[in-house]
């Protein structure tokens, strides 16, 4: 049985009135996991180029949130009370595509047209052309400010649906991270839910080399958001994080998760060499075969 | 002298009537919100107003996830910090996606005054002009401005409307009616066509009359809405008056003066003169001192008119 099959039949048969609101599983999440970062690797590898690294540190992060926490309609990506899911880290688009795949939104087929001319799939993610796709992003530092939006929105329509935004810490260098995180608090945005993938790299190396972020948690804090810290690879941890922020009121969270990048592929795991450059033919076949 | 009105307070009282008619109607704005006159609706509406303090970047995302999510903000500063401190966020959040924002900026141009050059916009309208999808109107007058504002909230997709400080003669009477996209011809003439935007459009009626008395038959072009373009008026003017001269409170490059041409060059080759600031930084003084050093009055438009006129070809010329 397929992925995409498995969210079907909990949506009985994928009728465009009823909400995916999967409940998979660990060990299902676990299979889901292995076949998205299968997926980035054949991706990128086809494509030639892209960022495998920091979309295999997010896997078990969204995978999390699509097979077990979010409320949406693959059939239906403009459902008014659609949970919502927001990439700030543009780049890590193969994940967020192959994870829209997987729920149904678009066909698995359609994974290796990335980065072509006409694909659907752009090279950093695109609203207007891709069914799932919230925000344009890749431009890195705005999707923080865009997720207070749809939350105040959501607040003044008086919607009951959920907004959580993913970005990198190698992001979070950039000034408009931290005007948002200051606005987020002030107008108690507690709706939101905002994810570091903190693998401590970005692009120049580690973070603490490039520009030092710490203390990264005590920043947070400091702007006003409740902090949860996590093993980003533990989808228990991660799963039992997303239920404890929906009980935070009156200000927004932060989930910051611990991650490796280029997590599952040994070449890939904490080299920044893999933040921007796709695996060669000999490199994906290595890295399909470790993955398994 | 015509009454002398502020587009910023009818700004600030057509945000209170469309936030009364429709409740989707949301307004940002960062920390000039006595500035920009958006503190009227503020004060009515306090639950739909955000403040977000001075954090540009931050303003424009918010409201690109709100019109995301089905509302219609508007989100206002100076000039000068928007477009200019968050072009990016602009164009990838806002002009990519075609999301329905609605950016209104006071304070536009150099008529500012005594602030000096951190505060004047004279790259403005190049900036958000270069944006694909955007909507770009620069009113003449407080009536004008009005009228834009309600198109830009009747209408889907991202405006830019550029605003100015001072008072400004009133152009228009109750009676007129803005059309997006269209030029408003307020004076005929033969002989050679200004074309201007906010505040220059009264200078361009101004040096019209004086002109008359020379002899010089000059029609008058409002073009408020400077993108998408009267592209059949400007061709129509340069066809029947044979030259042109377009005035802008922005530099030379990038604005009216430069869209105008690109038309004129492709379908209608006349002569072309234009009143902008010349690659400069104005600096501090009264607006009305600044306009005259940085050649933006009714008498640098008569200068540009009769040069452009000597410059007609025998077949183009009403006066040889």
């Amino acid at each position: 049985m397929s992925l995409s099959e498995l969210g079907n039949l909990k949506t009985s048969a994928g009728s465009k009135a009823e909400v995916f609101s999967s409940s998979a599983s660990i060990t299902e999440m676990e299979a889901i996991a292995k076949r998205l970062r299968r997926h980035i690797i054949t991706m990128t590898g086809k494509a030639g180029s892209g960022h495998p690294g920091g979309s295999l540190s997010a896997v078990e992060i969204v995978t999390a949130l699509y097979f077990r926490v979010l409320r949406h309609k693959p059939l239906d990506p403009h459902w008014p009370n659609r949970d919502r899911f927001i990439l700030s880290k543009g780049h890590a688009a193969p994940l967020l595509y192959a994870t829209l795949a997987e729920c149904g939104y678009f066909p698995v087929d359609e994974l290796t047209t990335l980065r072509q001319l006409d694909s659907r799939l752009q090279g950093h993610t695109d609203r207007t052309v891709t069914p799932g796709v919230e925000m344009s992003a890749g431009a890195l530092g705005q999707g923080l400010s865009f997720a207070i939006g749809v939350g105040l929105a959501g607040r003044l329509n008086s919607r009951s649906y959920r907004v959580y935004v993913l970005l990198g810490d190698g992001e979070c260098d950039e000034g408009q991270v931290w005007e948002a995180a200051m606005a987020a608090a002030h107008f108690k945005v507690d709706n939101l839910v905002a994810i570091v993938d903190n693998n401590g790299q970005q692009l120049d190396g580690w973070n603490r080399d490039v520009m030092n972020l710490d203390p990264f948690n005590k920043k947070w804090q400091a702007f006003g958001w409740h902090v949860i810290e996590v093993d980003g690879h533990d989808l228990t941890q991660l799963i039992s994080a997303f239920d404890r922020a929906k009980l935070i009121k009156g200000q927004p969270t932060v989930i910051i998760a611990h991650t490796i990048k280029g997590r599952g592929v040994s070449f890939m795991e904490n080299n920044p060499d893999f933040h921007g450059k796709a695996p060669n033919a000999e490199q994906v076949e290595i890295a399909l075969r470790e993955l398994g | 002298m015509p009454q002398e009105v502020s587009m910023r307070e009818a700004y600030g009282q057509t945000l209170v009537e469309l936030g009364r008619e429709n409740p989707d109607i949301v307004v940002l704005d960062a920390d000039l919100s006595r500035s920009t006159m958006t503190q009227l609706f503020a004060r009515e509406f306090p639950e739909r107003f955000f403040d977000c303090g001075i954090a540009e970047q931050n303003m424009v995302g918010i409201a690109a996830g709100l019109a995301a999510s089905g509302k219609i903000p508007f989100a206002s500063t100076f000039a000068v910090f928007v477009p200019g401190r968050c072009f990016d966020q602009i164009r990838m959040s806002i002009a990519q996606p075609g999301l329905n924002v609605k950016l209104v900026t006071t304070h536009g141009g150099i008529s500012v005054g005594e602030d000096g050059t951190s505060h004047h916009s004279i790259e403005d309208l190049a900036l958000i002009g270069s944006c694909p999808g955007f909507a770009v109107i620069v009113p003449a007058d407080a009536i004008e401005a009005a009228q834009a504002v309600r198109a830009a909230a009747a209408s889907y997709g991202p405006f830019y409307i550029r605003l100015c400080r001072p008072k400004t003669p009133l152009v228009y009477n109750e009676d007129y009616r803005f059309n997006l996209g269209k030029a408003v011809t307020i004076r005929q003439g033969k002989d050679a066509t200004i074309i201007a935007i906010g505040l220059m459009v009264a200078e361009a009626l101004k040096a019209a009359e004086n002109l008359e008395r020379e002899g010089i038959d000059c029609r008058v072009l409002n073009m408020p809405t400077l993108k998408p373009i009267d592209e059949a008026a400007i061709i129509k003017a340069a066809a029947e008056t044979g030259a042109i001269v377009a005035a802008e409170e922005h530099l030379e490059h990038g604005g009216l003066g430069s869209e105008v041409a690109q038309r004129v060059a492709r379908h209608q080759p006349v002569p072309m003169e234009f009143i902008a600031i010349k690659d400069t930084y104005a600096k501090s003084g009264k607006p009305g001192e600044l306009l005259k050093r940085y050649g933006l009055t009714a008498r640098d438009i008569e200068q540009a008119v009769r040069s452009v006129i000597r410059r007609k070809k025998p077949s183009q010329s009403g006066i040889d």
